[in-house]
């Protein structure tokens, strides 16, 4: 297991330089002098030359990278042009809401996905089983953003359930999480169900029912535990999705996260603030899905060994 | 002169091929998913080449008197907040997606399938180049690698294509790599080796024949997921922007208008919705009709 571990963090970090060469060229491939696209182009001119000097900006490339990465070793992802903070801070306020936003989805997505998908594998072809393949197919097809939109509609507008935007309570965050979510839940859905199948067919299950186990048990205990080692893969992946999908609930319903920084950064054109971005989510992204494939391994052995 | 593996193979994958083909659309017509799915992408395809003869009114000239009317027998799915005509925008929506769905597709199609094809075939380190670039570019999490190109290229329609392009690349490059590791260990790759066919003709005559059914699969699901991603991008206003009728940019300033007018919000995003659901149909239809092994 150890070795395993080793071996997923490893591979990792030529993904990890990659990332970061990714948004430091950023700079240097959009047209115009790094140091004022850094500063903004309404900074004075001795901040610009302080922060060309603080980045290296007029040495070679490999000695601004070196630079570039220990900034970002420290944290320091520099000065936002617009409202002349330090990225850090707005990164970290904005990432956090982003997660809690993502975790409600993802549990959301998980409690659906995982009922639908059982239940309609222990009556295969049923009425139920249709009804939510279906309601899975329309889950995969939704454009968030307008399934955003709908639920304000009929939750906020015309039922008055939940407030239309907005944040603070855990109110807020039901629609938008719903939204965000709805895609997650027929994949977990689709899949719990053709895993289930699987596994029911194995002779051990038939075991267990000949041995006159109940029939709660054989599925609940028995089958649905050997089943869920693949499900758990795509709970962490349709996490991480969901980190980069919320830019688009985000937007709908005007919620402060880190998408929507990023969104705004570029059409600002406060590159500080799109580096910094982009570097958290991938990072993040990443990082869960190591934590994923760790996970995997544990309750698979033969991923191991491979 | 063809050689003789050549002519051999020629002979016969031409009368396994007719075989394969009419097995595959037997097999495919009898599917009720990919024929809903197939007619939904058929309808959306006339309606793009078909939208200035069909459309009742110009997509981008409205009358502001008429601002955010509900739909009626003048404007059947209504106006917009510029009073223009929303069925004729709608119409016209279908023109710019399918634009942007088939140039992406094609360049994550044409690049994807070409590193595939080199780094499965030639291994070693070239291959884990290939793959660690498509490593990098998939942890930049769904929309958010598009989002990532287009703020390197700034916003716009020719960025989009290129982002949603460049960002279904890392899918087919890893779908025709694993389809290609396959297939080279296979008697007729080697036998075609034996003979000194060059690795161009094994890669092209070859390899490739041989992956086209995933790849086919691929591209029909890309499709939908392009759309997706696109017109999330426009709806974020990276995208197509205004006054250019697109479906995910019709409904970013449509939250605006859900008291005093609901339509504007539907619609756009019923049609994304039904497309998208069609090329998914669709997709799955043809894996199981090209893949029966694959059928649950």
């Amino acid at each position: 297991m150890g070795h395993y571990i080793l071996k997923r963090i490893v591979m990792l970090i030529p993904v990890l330089i990659g990332v970061s060469l990714v948004s430091f060229s950023l700079l240097h491939m959009v047209p115009g002098d790094p140091a004022v696209l850094l500063a903004g182009e309404d900074a004075n001119p001795d901040f610009i030359k302080a922060l060309r000097k603080e980045y290296g900006l007029d040495q070679p490339l490999y000695v601004q990278y070196v630079q570039f990465i220990s900034h970002v070793v420290r944290m320091d992802f520099g000065i936002s042009i617009r409202n002349r903070e330090p990225v850090i801070k707005l990164l970290k306020e904005r990432f956090l809401f982003t997660v809690q936003l993502s975790f409600l989805s993802i549990l959301i997505a998980a409690f659906i996905g995982l009922i639908a998908g059982v239940i309609s594998s222990t009556r295969q072809y049923s009425i139920f089983d249709n009804l939510s393949m279906v309601g899975a197919l329309f889950g995969i097809s939704m454009p968030i953003f307008w399934f955003g939109l709908l639920l304000m509609l009929v939750f906020s507008v015309h039922l008055r359930w939940f407030p239309a935007g907005g944040k603070g309570t855990i109110v807020h965050l039901i629609l938008p999480a719903i939204a965000l979510g709805a895609a997650s839940s027929a994949v977990i859905a689709r899949m719990t169900r053709a895993s289930m199948l699987e596994i029911i067919r194995q002779d051990y299950i038939r075991t267990a029912r000949a041995n006159g186990l109940r029939e709660f048990i054989v599925i609940y205990k028995h089958a649905l535990k050997n089943a869920m080692i693949p499900v758990i893969t795509v709970f962490g992946l349709e996490f991480g999705y969901m980190l980069g999908g919320a830019v688009l609930t985000e937007t709908v319903f005007s919620l402060p996260g880190v998408g929507r920084l990023m969104v705004e950064g570029i059409f600002q054109r406060d590159y500080p603030v799109v580096q910094g971005s982009m570097l958290l989510v991938a990072t993040t992204f990443v990082l869960v899905n190591l934590l994923t494939d760790i996970a995997y391994a544990f309750f698979d052995p033969k991923i191991r060994y491979e | 002169m063809p050689s003789l593996i050549q002519r051999y193979d020629m002979n016969e994958s031409k009368e396994l091929k007719t075989s394969q083909t009419a097995d595959v659309w037997r097999r495919l017509k009898r599917n009720r998913a990919a024929i809903v799915g197939g007619t939904i992408v058929l309808l959306f395809v006339f309606i793009a080449i078909l939208a200035p003869l069909i459309s009742p009114y110009p997509p981008n000239e409205g009358d502001l008197a008429k601002r955010l009317k509900p739909p009626s027998q003048e404007h059947l799915l209504g106006t917009d907040p510029l009073g223009r005509d929303l069925l004729s925008r709608v119409i016209y929506g279908a023109r710019i997606s399918l634009q942007i769905q088939v140039i992406a597709v094609i360049i994550a199609l044409v690049i994807g399938t070409l590193l595939g094809m080199v780094g499965g075939y030639y291994g070693g380190k070239l291959d884990n180049l290939i793959m660690r670039v498509m490593d990098i570019l998939l942890a930049f999490p769904g929309i958010f690698l598009a989002i990532s190109i287009i703020a390197v290229l700034g916003p716009g329609l020719t960025n989009l294509m290129l982002a949603a392009g460049i960002y279904s690349i890392p899918q087919f490059a890893r779908i025709v790599r694993g389809s290609v590791l396959s297939l080279k260990e296979k008697e007729f790759i080697e036998a075609s080796r034996a003979v000194g066919e060059n690795d161009f003709n094994i890669l092209f005559r070859y390899l490739l024949p041989n992956s086209i059914a995933p790849i086919i699969i691929q591209t029909t699901l890309r499709m939908a997921t392009v759309l997706l991603t696109a017109s999330g991008l426009s709806f974020l206003g990276l995208g197509v922007q205004p006054p250019t009728a697109e479906w995910g940019a019709m409904l970013s300033n449509a939250r605006a208008y859900l008291i005093t007018a609901p339509h504007v919000a539907t619609v756009p995003g019923l049609a994304i919705m039904l497309v998208v659901m069609g090329f998914n149909l669709f997709g799955d239809g043809l894996r199981d009709s090209l893949d029966p092994r694959l059928r649950d």
